[in-house]
């Protein structure tokens, strides 16, 4: 999302949630973010996939839709109506074909109306009959493909025969097939919402939603390239009273919006040009020139993201939606555990619900169940190399999510150790305050440290840099 | 942690009123910082601020990049901040004898590493003036073909308190009508003005090239870009600093060419029609009066002499020989005439090897031999001057 994108939705939601009533201004935010998924998406080398990857994010969200409505809800005219508007709107945005550039709304030419007219038909046919389908939904299907899609869109050697064939498919030449070019926007956050509201549709705890509620909660455009990853239960209640936009909220938006594109176009986009990377990881002449560009990286990541989050939860409360926070002052947490509930905090609690909790009770279900002990470090693990895994399927994700999935277990264990110690300090307040600046200097390092593991592209140059680090 | 409490806080009692306020006012501020931009230009003070020389080493050479990114430098027009960002802005030590080198590309040093560059090699050298001063030499090269640039930097450099000039030239950059080309000349109006008024140039004050800017160009918001330069430039300090690496080092450039075409124009000028007028040997003048009494030494630089395809029309791809041969004997005839301590090294060094991507770009083993011719003739005019 560039300065301009963020700048002319301002500009745009500004008027309609002032002159719109309630009930317009939520077909606004739905016809809105199906807008701003393909406005959003970036052009790509491989012909007419830059429209494709949007429009599969609207289908694939129909479908869930499909799969987590309540027992007895009915697909209604409402939900009807809304399916027509998705429908329409694809189909106009197909005659951006005619026009200049500068009048589009597609990265490239999209593909011809007559197309995806009949591409259109027959999603609506193929989705009108499974939703007449009134047998046991295969969530866990659904899921697992959703998943097998993020292996694919994630994983090199997956997306270069991905990106191999879908050439291939469009006549091009696959010798000059990368990974990268199946850059599909939005879709790490969008899988996680989709997978959220499968799994709780299964325990039963997902409200009723229409077609437009949903895919207004899933690809909700504030928040669709970056985050936060919201509850659908929470935003629905936001979206059902939408109020109207006060002085209080204008205030608030606005500066959570100007805070943020501070953040991000200010001070992360000028540490960006000094941050570790793979080139001057390698140029770097010695050990503290090396931590310089480190420390770089870790601000810039900090307030890069936390900057969009800014942004989103800024125009988020000027639509009417309070989206929830994503970062808490992280590098001044006393230890790990509380870096994790501050740092990408709607991810951490996404993969506490749906991994840490799941695997911790099947666990204990089990005839031998694992000690205390034993427990704890298999659901750091897996939790933190589930975190790792989100970002890419790279060794250097791995090590990252391992680095942090034992860091916790340490703290967990060295936690236990040292309670009693710890509630003796709170009658030593000095003494409490000069532990708690070690554990937050500590903390911040720990981190940093795992910073090398995330942001270099091999795990070579990853540990030549660990090494170097420490060579003085 | 409360700082940012007013953030995140729940609602005061905002009003519309309140906000309407804050709009004006913000709109207020926004109109009186943009005209006050517009009346007292902040960008030369701001160029003065830097980082450089304080918080990390200063640059051997002044920043120059097409590909920031990659060469941890960039171009910018704001001489102050050119010139705060540059080694020789730091004070000179107390036994320090003050070398500036004045020229293009080829002692700015494309292609080589800073330590490579003639100025770095040099400093290698461990120079000493009689009376015992160590020779410090600085790269104020920059890669454009332009005496008029070369006399910009030079009077901008004079404030360093030089000890001696060495000022490198090549034909290439005698070109009268090619003299204002430079977007550094053309970003710096003013002070070119001045020269070109001070000491009667050929050059018109009124040239359409000069870039003039409207009264919006003169605002934060149309000097966005300026300002967003000074603060690129102080912050490709850090990775400068860490690395050592201030350009891009290409393996995959275009060597030089030896085989040429059968061109016999120099930009147009046939024999015939080649006079002394056409080159600038009016800017050379006025950079020795600029000079005043620091010592100048003219050297005419080192380019690959050709053996290729019509090597008996051109010395190489800048230049037809009648061209270059009437430049020489010029220059000898103006050197002679002024009384100018000049130093003709055309042709010393004639390895086609020497030269990498241009004519005139030494490889680092050359670049170490013209230090080595240089070096002694330094010497020589440093202890020339300190016997006064």
């Amino acid at each position: 999302m560039s300065l301009t994108h963020i700048l002319i939705f301002a500009a745009l939601i500004l008027p309609v949630t002032v002159a719109l009533p309630v009930r317009w201004r939520q077909w606004a935010l739905f016809v809105g973010s199906v807008l701003t998924i393909y406005w959003l998406q970036p052009a790509l080398t491989i012909r007419r996939l830059d429209f494709l990857f949007p429009t599969a994010t609207l289908a694939l969200v129909i479908v869930c839709w499909l799969a987590t409505r309540a027992p007895a809800q009915p697909v209604t005219r409402a939900d009807g109506l809304a399916a027509l508007v998705i429908a329409a709107l694809v189909l106009a945005l197909s005659f951006g074909r005619y026009l200049v550039p500068a009048y589009r709304l597609t990265p490239s030419a999209p593909p011809p109306p007559s197309q995806v007219a009949v591409w259109l038909l027959l999603a609506t046919g193929a989705l009108w009959a499974v939703a007449r389908w009134r047998g046991n939904w295969p969530r866990l299907t659904l899921a697992l493909g959703i998943l097998a899609l993020f292996a694919v869109l994630k994983t090199e050697a997956l997306g270069t025969a991905a990106s191999r064939l879908l050439r291939s498919w469009q006549g091009q030449t696959t010798q000059l097939a990368r990974a990268e070019e199946l850059s599909w926007l939005g879709f790490s956050y969008v899988a996680f919402r989709l997978l959220h509201t499968l799994r709780d549709r299964q325990t039963g705890q997902l409200p009723a939603l229409t077609l437009r509620e949903y895919v207004t909660y899933a690809i909700f455009f504030p928040a669709f390239t970056a985050g936060p990853i919201d509850r659908a239960e929470r935003f629905l209640g936001d979206l059902r009273a939408l109020p109207p936009l006060d002085a209080a909220r204008f205030v608030h938006g606005g500066m959570r919006l100007a805070v943020g594109i501070g953040k991000k176009f200010v001070i992360a986009d000028s540490l960006a040009l000094l941050a570790l990377n793979a080139a001057n990881a390698q140029q770097a002449q010695s050990a503290a020139g090396l931590w310089v560009l480190l420390y770089a990286y870790a601000f810039q990541l900090y307030f890069d993201f936390s900057g969009y989050t800014d942004i989103a939860i800024g125009l988020g409360q000027w639509c009417g939606i309070r989206l929830p926070e994503n970062f808490s002052q992280p590098y001044l947490k006393r230890n790990i555990t509380v870096f994790w509930q501050s740092w990408h905090i709607t991810l951490s609690q996404w993969v506490r619900s749906y991994v840490f909790l799941p695997l911790s009770r099947t666990l204990l279900t089990r005839p031998r169940k694992p000690s205390p002990t034993v427990l704890a470090l298999i659901g750091q693990l897996a939790t933190m190399l589930a975190i790792g895994l989100w970002h890419g399927v790279t060794w250097g994700f791995v090590v990252w999510g391992l680095w942090h999935g034992l860091g916790l277990f340490a703290h967990k264990v060295y936690s236990d150790r040292t309670r009693p110690y710890y509630l003796r300090l709170r009658q030593h307040p000095r003494l409490g305050r000069a532990v708690e600046v070690v554990g937050v200097v500590l903390t911040f390092h720990f981190v940093v440290l795992g910073w090398v593991w995330f942001a270099l592209p091999d795990l070579a140059i990853s540990w030549d840099v660990f090494v170097r680090l420490w060579r003085w | 942690m409360t700082t940012w409490r007013w953030l995140y806080a729940a609602d005061p009692p905002y009003r519309w009123r309140f906000v309407a306020r804050v709009i004006f006012k913000t709109a207020a501020l926004f109109v009186a910082l943009n005209l006050l931009c517009v009346l007292i230009d902040p960008l030369p003070a701001l160029g003065k601020l830097s980082a450089y020389n304080r918080l990390f080493a200063g640059r051997p050479r002044l920043p120059y990049g097409e590909n920031p990114a990659v060469a941890y430098n960039l171009s910018l027009f704001q001489l102050d901040a050119m010139f705060a960002a540059h080694q020789v802005a730091r004070s000179p030590q107390p036994d320090e004898f003050r070398v500036l080198l004045i020229g293009d590309s080829s002692v700015w040093g494309i292609l080589l590493r800073p330590e490579e560059t003639l100025a770095g090699q040099l400093n290698a050298a461990g120079l000493l003036t009689a009376d015992g001063r160590r020779v410090r030499v600085y790269n104020l090269g920059y890669p454009t073909m332009s005496l008029t640039k070369d006399l910009l930097l030079l009077d901008y450099a004079r404030r360093y308190r030089p000890d001696l000039i060495v000022w490198l030239f090549t034909l290439e950059s005698f070109d009268q009508r090619a003299q204002l080309d430079p977007a550094l000349l053309q970003h710096n109006p003013q002070p070119v003005r001045r020269l070109i008024r001070t000491y009667g140039l050929a050059q018109r004050t009124d040239d359409p090239r000069f870039v003039a800017l409207s009264w919006w160009d003169k605002t934060i918001f149309g000097r966005r870009r300026a300002l967003a330069d000074l603060l690129r430039l102080q912050l490709y300090g850090v990775p400068w600093a860490v690395t050592g690496i201030d350009q891009e080092y290409r393996d995959d450039y275009t060597p030089r060419a030896v085989d040429l075409p059968a061109d016999r124009t120099w930009h147009g000028l046939t024999e015939d029609l080649f006079t002394p007028a056409d080159l600038a040997f009016d800017v050379l003048r006025a950079g020795v009066t600029l000079a005043g009494r620091t010592p100048i030494l003219l050297v005419n630089e080192p380019m690959l002499i050709s053996e290729g395809a019509n090597s008996d029309i051109r010395y190489n791809s800048f230049y037809p020989r009648w061209a270059y041969d009437a430049y020489r004997q010029w220059l000898h005839q103006e050197s002679e005439r002024q009384g100018w301590a000049l130093l003709d090294l055309w042709e010393a060094l004639p390895d086609a090897a020497c030269y990498t991507d241009s004519a005139v770009h030494l490889t680092p083993a050359c670049a170490g031999q013209l230090a080595a011719l240089l070096g002694p003739e330094i010497v020589r005019m440093a202890d020339g001057a300190a016997g006064g």
